[in-house]
């Protein structure tokens, strides 16, 4: 079918798809819409292709990919580094409590997405029920401040541990499943926790949630305002990245590497694929009791509902959108996922469906997400390829 | 140098592997050939400890090494290159290699060997900086078996090596098999190129159906009328 044959087609199907819910009207409106940005996108492809891209169209190309490409590339570099940091620690003195307290949850969802991004990014395993571990390290503070007045801090080792040791409880039975198995069965996962936690009623108060969950203490000071979290999610995330990043480069990164991309090769190549499953699961589990931690202790109160398959959906997005296994692209990811709706919080009704079509146009536009991980991670020699031209020899 | 003893394998309930003996002395080139299903991948997967073995015994210089874990088979000298060359295909040529020599501490060994495998396949150091999908069939082939010689193996297990190849690489790449083979590393070679395989071995084994059914010298086998009928079309 010839590009532009296809225009009308799809401008027509997106206004079937918008029928039932935005009625005649707007579906035309909404079919005519999508025509003219298939057209826009088919005329400039089309044109890029025959090199035909001139004058200014060509520049603002060339400009937007060099801008992009000086993402990817210089975001270790430490003058840019430093100089992010400054602005991250100045900003909340520019915000509003509220603009603060959405900062607060980005980055609790920055440190759940950058602990996924380990299982599902790194180690190639897909994991539909995340969200558990995020609850067993919100819950494991939660009733151990209440029960037994444990604080924030050792109750912050203490959620880690658990969720850790509960991504190795889920990794044991899911140690022979591959691909869309082994995402049912954390799909599973995910609900039995939920599950458990609204039914067993004399221990977590069921649907009913925890209330009144302690807040942390720095030394004498009492940790509660919006931007008090802001600055201790801000420590903890960096603490997430360094590590993450660190794991990502290390040789334990590399087996999950090799994991991802061919289980049984990776095992002919002497990696440890129990050992490795179970880490990956452990390692990104770990993160998610952090942030469970911090959720607790910001929101003083917990309860099921927070911890729904849709939050599970919610972070393999900002996965998948930011980049796969690139941790500025998953940090980017979160970022976009959970100030994007604050922003449109008129379209809140619409939500699930924006975010549907952004995955779609995600997956045909730019597979490889946002931020695309960097290739050459790992070096014997530092030095550039030479040579790309393909393997036509 | 390897033994193995009346070896079973069952893959769910299918009895893959009945009874499988075979002996790979060393210094030399063994071949196992057989046509499709007959249980030689399944044959070289349990060497390498990603099958299972349900009983019988596979000896490495007398030692049981049936009940051990991939990554202690590799350990002790024994690597695979898989079936239909398979290589990590969004890692680059070096990390490809890199992986080969995954639990090796010794950082200058690695950097020889890397070396060497370069030398041994040139095309491969070109290629260095690129994803390893990216290759053309035969210098994936290459890369796979130079990121098992990565390991420093005494014993190379390899699986169709030839499968789906020009003839003028398989020429090439069975001339580096014939120089690793004279600098001392063993070689068990399983291939459905009956012809290929008899030419390049010292000793050869017919298997059918999870079995091996002959068992002798190269020359002998390809003057057996069994052999040239199923195995060489003539």
């Amino acid at each position: 079918m010839s590009t532009y044959a296809r225009v009308p087609l799809i401008g027509l199907w997106f206004a079937f798809l918008a029928l039932p819910l935005a009625g005649w009207k707007n579906s035309l409106w909404i079919g005519l819409g999508c025509a003219a940005v298939v057209f826009v996108v088919s005329a400039a492809r089309a044109s890029a292709q025959s090199g035909a891209l001139a004058g200014p169209a060509q520049r603002i190309k060339t400009g937007f990919a060099s801008a992009w490409g000086f993402i990817e590339e210089k975001s270790y570099d430490k003058r840019y580094l430093s100089l992010f940091l400054l602005l991250i620690i100045a900003l909340p003195w520019t915000l509003d409590r509220y603009s603060t307290d959405v900062l607060v949850i980005t980055g609790i969802y920055v440190m759940l997405a950058l602990g996924l991004n380990v299982v599902v990014g790194f180690a190639g395993l897909l994991d539909l029920g995340y969200v558990a571990f995020y609850a067993v390290g919100a819950y494991s503070y939660a009733l151990l401040n209440s029960w037994y007045g444990l604080s924030f801090w050792p109750a912050l080792g203490v959620g880690v541990a658990s969720s850790a040791l509960f991504g190795i409880i889920l990794g044991i039975p899911v140690l022979r499943l591959r691909g869309d198995y082994l995402a049912i069965v954390t799909l599973g996962f995910g609900e039995i926790i939920r599950l458990v936690l609204n039914n067993w009623d004399n221990v977590t108060q069921g649907p009913n949630g925890i209330l009144g969950i302690g807040r942390p203490y720095l030394g004498e000071m009492r940790l509660y305002k919006p931007m008090h979290f802001y600055y201790l999610v801000v420590v903890l995330c960096i603490v997430t990245i360094f590590i993450v990043n660190r794991l990502d480069k290390s040789r334990l990164g590399r087996a999950w590497a090799a994991m991802r991309e061919d289980e049984t090769v990776a095992e002919c190549m002497g990696v440890n694929i129990v050992y490795t499953k179970l880490s990956a699961f452990a390692f990104g589990a770990a993160w998610a009791g952090f942030g469970g931690v911090v959720f607790s202790a910001k929101q003083t109160f917990i309860s099921p509902e927070s911890f729904t398959f849709f939050e599970s959906v919610i972070i393999l997005c900002m996965v998948v959108l930011g980049g796969m296994a690139s941790i500025p692209g998953v940090m980017l990811g979160a970022f976009i996922l959970t100030v994007l709706p604050e922003v449109l919080r008129e379209l809140t009704l619409f939500r699930p469906m924006l975010l549907g079509g952004a995955m779609v146009l995600m997956m045909v536009l730019r597979p490889q997400g946002l931020l695309q991980a960097k290739g050459q991670r790992h070096h014997l020699e530092r030095d550039k390829p030479e040579s790309k031209t393909g393997a036509g020899r | 140098m390897l033994e193995l003893r009346d070896v079973h394998f069952y893959y769910g309930q299918i009895h893959a592997l009945q009874g499988v003996s075979l002996e790979v002395r060393s210094g030399q080139v063994v071949c196992l050939i057989g046509s499709n299903g007959a249980g030689k991948s399944s044959t070289l997967m349990a060497i390498s400890g990603v099958n299972a073995v349900s009983r019988g015994e596979i000896l490495l210089e007398g030692e049981a090494i049936h009940a051990q874990e991939p990554d202690d088979i590799v350990r002790r000298g024994i690597c695979q290159v898989p079936e239909g060359r398979r290589i990590f295909p969004h890692l680059t040529v070096l990390e490809n290699l890199e992986m080969g020599a995954f639990l090796r501490n010794d950082a200058g060994g690695v950097k020889d060997d890397l070396d060497y495998v370069c030398s041994l396949f040139p095309v491969l150091h070109e290629r260095r900086g690129q994803r390893g999908g990216t290759l053309s069939g035969g210098e994936q082939q290459m890369l796979a078996i130079a990121r098992a010689l990565m390991s420093k193996p005494r014993l190379l297990l390899l699986d169709e090596p030839s499968l789906g190849l020009a003839p003028r690489i398989i020429e090439t790449i069975f001339g580096v098999l014939a120089r690793i083979r004279d600098e001392g590393t063993g070689i068990f070679l399983v291939e459905q190129n009956a012809h290929l395989a008899l030419n390049f071995s010292d000793w050869a084994y017919v298997m059918e159906t999870g079995r091996i059914i002959m068992g002798d010298e190269p020359a002998v086998l390809r003057d057996s009328p069994a052999v040239r009928e199923a195995y060489l079309g003539e």
